[in-house]
């Protein structure tokens, strides 16, 4: 602590032990009674399960009934950062449980468990955490999934942005489902379950950055229900893809690679928000890079596209869902659009960082 | 306003464009301008929908191209130092200079921030006294009016910390320059819409004229560059030339009168380094002397610097329609958006970077 710090809450006043309460203070980072009371008040509270409840450091859980068949474990880990940490339509939370849930679902398989991870930066208010852990409890229920193990860090103000929460989470595929980005095939047809760009332009339009207001809610959600419904109608779906990061172009791209298939779109056919699409449209975005995280590709066998459009409009998460091409055999690793006035042209990845254009 | 049904047309675009086909009865060769008009052909796969008659090349109107890489390294120096904060158009941030670019200024520690507006960059500049703030002040007519107030008001506040690296550059001294070179192609010219949205045509007029060239104001829709091109080509066809307005629910004759004047108070003409064009001679604005307290290049005495080009790259005859990226032994192989050799390739409105992320493996 420097001495010349005379404006400096910790500098002069008198060490009494508070009560740390409202905000997160390294302490409860400890290991000690801090940590432990953080864990009960927040995390215990909201995501109360017996298996949580133990407090273990491990969880020891039971496979489901479908594993008393054959089938495979199917195990996904990811780390959540995003700035702001509640925004229109979700929060970091529902985030962090959406993502293991969608991830652990493109397989095809019924995502169980799931242990998270929480990295504080010093100074987070509780009723913050509350407000995030519930939030994760809330899309926990919606899935169907148990969040059993937990760990928690604070680390220095300035050393990590409010949170960050790694989750892992586990599920069982059932035999039989061969589900892949490697399983597309010509005469396939590419779905997609609903509007794009809709989290990705709610994220910047609540970090200040649009410099107009729009009403424009993230599509967070968990995807697993609607997917086992696809799968009911339609069992031989090849590629199931949660296009993220990167958005739509992105992940057809990473398809085509895996399949080493050309996939063409028809610009008409992807459903945008017009909303997004205004504020695509100002700022120089193509919707089609903008980030998703309640939406799936559904790459399957013609036969079976009607039935799955139908379950999909029958579902809250799918009512908007279109489709939005066809798998081809050439130009291989190539995905190409159809224009809306009838030119063909490439689909790229993104090349770096989406970046607001100049005039 | 629905783009897909109005300006996104399929029916309108196509009959428009066989109406361009029976119009045409021998090649031409049109320029547009404007690199976000460039983009616009790539994206709509417009390009592929065209007559084999016309020939369409893309002229140097990408503001992040054509700022001198003197400058680009100038820009790098001056957001390096640790009392900065640096604030740019997010373009500006891939652009290469001579050795780096501001991504890696920024990863370096560099106080290098996106903005999306230079009052913004004003703003920063009111909140952070203790700063030096420093604008990116590059592009055409178009970012001008912009950049002046931002300059404006900052005197308003009686900032000191605030300034602006100035590389402003304007479309008819470029035209001139096309149009005067012993190789140019050049018969039309699709004229910026945003351009003349600030400026007007009426400084269009003169080069007409003087070059029997057709010049016609174009938005950038797909349906205004199909228009834009059919007007062109009927001046062409017919042996005429003036400047026509295929944009006129944006752009007036005289333009914005108070964005000149404002424009017209801050800055003056000077001759300007085009990359890899050269030198233009009056083509370009630059500070008054009465706003010099704002000039970057004034209040950080930078040594000359010694900046070096790729001998490969070919931007410079791209960008002045002489040749197009596939005449780039270095177009997708080793020059790439992740590394670019030239600006061309680096920005999302240059020519390379278009033909790269729209068309690379096609035709």
């Amino acid at each position: 602590m420097s001495n010349k710090s005379t404006n400096s809450f910790e500098g002069l006043v008198c060490p009494i032990p508070l009560n740390h309460k409202k905000f997160i203070v390294i302490g409860h980072g400890s290991g000690g009674r801090m940590t432990h009371d953080l864990i009960r008040d927040i995390f215990q509270s909201s995501f109360g399960n017996p298996i949580l409840n133990s407090f273990n450091d491990f969880a020891g859980v039971i496979l489901p009934d479908q594993a008393k068949m054959k089938g495979r474990l199917c195990i996904s880990t990811d780390a959540h950062i995003v700035n702001p940490i509640i925004f229109p339509g979700g929060d970091i939370g529902r985030l962090a449980i959406s993502g293991t849930v969608n991830d652990i679902s493109m397989s095809g398989g019924i995502p169980l468990y799931v242990t998270a991870s929480f990295i504080i930066e010093e100074g987070l208010s509780f009723d913050v955490l509350r407000t995030i852990a519930t939030s994760m409890n809330t899309a926990a229920l919606e899935a169907k999934v148990q969040i059993v193990a937990g760990d928690t860090k604070v680390v220095e103000k300035g050393k990590a942005d409010k949170l960050f929460i790694s989750t892992t989470g586990i599920g069982w595929i059932p035999e039989g489902r061969q589900i892949g980005g490697e399983m597309a095939q010509e005469g396939d047809v590419v779905i997609i379950s609903g509007t794009i760009g809709d989290h990705g332009i709610a994220v910047l339009a609540a970090r200040g950055e649009l410099k107009f207001s729009t009403t424009i809610q993230s599509d967070v959600a968990p995807l697993n229900q609607l997917i086992q419904n696809i799968l009911e109608t339609a069992p031989h779906v090849h590629v199931l893809r949660d296009p993220t990061r990167g958005g739509l172009a992105t992940s057809l791209n990473e398809i085509a690679l895996q399949s080493q298939v050309s996939i063409l779109l028809e610009e008409d056919a992807i459903p945008v928000n017009p909303e997004v699409r205004a504020a695509c449209e100002m700022l120089g975005f193509d919707p089609l890079y903008v980030a998703n995280e309640g939406k799936v590709i559904i790459i399957l066998p013609a036969n079976e596209a009607d039935a799955a459009l139908k379950t999909l409009h029958h579902h809250p998460l799918g009512k908007n869902a279109e489709k939005i091409g066809v798998v081809k055999k050439e130009p291989t690793k190539r995905v190409l659009l159809k224009t809306l006035i009838g030119g063909t042209r490439i689909v790229d990845m993104l090349a770096g960082e989406m970046l607001p254009r100049i005039c | 306003m629905d783009f897909k049904t109005e300006f996104r047309n399929k029916t309108h675009v196509q009959s428009a464009l066989k109406e361009m086909g029976k119009l045409l009865t021998r090649p031409w060769v049109i320029m547009e301008i404007c690199g976000g008009q460039t983009h616009a052909i790539m994206q709509y796969g417009l390009n592929e929908l065209l007559p084999e008659e016309l020939e369409i090349v893309h002229g140097p109107g990408c503001p992040v191209c054509v700022t001198p890489l003197e400058l680009v390294d100038k820009a790098i120096t001056i957001a390096s130092q640790p009392d900065v904060i640096f604030t740019s158009f997010g373009d500006m941030l891939r652009v290469p200079g001579s050795d780096r670019d501001l991504f890696s200024v920024r990863a370096a520690g560099g106080d290098v921030r996106v903005v999306l507006s230079p009052l913004d960059a004003v703003q920063i500049a009111h909140e952070h006294p203790e700063k030096q703030v420093v604008f990116f002040a590059i592009g055409f007519e178009t970012t001008a009016p912009n950049n002046v107030i931002s300059v404006l008001k900052a005197r308003e506040l009686g900032l000191t910390n605030y300034s602006v690296l100035v590389s402003q550059v304007r479309v008819p001294p470029a035209m001139h320059a096309i149009l005067g070179a012993p190789h140019n192609r050049v018969q039309a010219f699709l004229a910026a819409g945003h351009v003349c949205a600030v400026m007007g045509y009426h400084e269009y007029e003169p080069i007409s004229k003087q070059y029997h060239v057709p010049i016609v104001v174009t938005g950038f829709e797909p349906l205004d560059l199909v228009y834009g091109m059919l007007d062109a080509i009927r001046q062409l066809e017919s042996g005429k030339s003036m400047v026509e307005n295929a944009y006129s629910r944006v752009v007036t004759r005289s333009g914005n009168q108070h964005a000149q004047k404002i424009i017209e108070q801050v800055y003056e003409p000077c001759d300007q380094q085009w990359r890899g064009i050269g030198l233009i001679p009056m083509s370009g604005w630059r500070l008054r002397k009465e706003y010099s307290q704002f000039d970057a290049s004034m209040k950080f005495k930078l040594e000359a610097m010694h900046t070096h080009e790729s001998e490969i790259c070919i931007a410079g005859q791209i960008l002045q329609g002489l040749k197009k990226p596939k005449d780039c032994p270095a177009f997708a192989n080793i020059c790439t958006p992740e590394s670019p050799l030239g600006a061309t390739m680096v920005s999302s409105e240059g020519t390379c970077a278009a033909y790269y992320r729209f068309a690379r493996d096609r035709e």
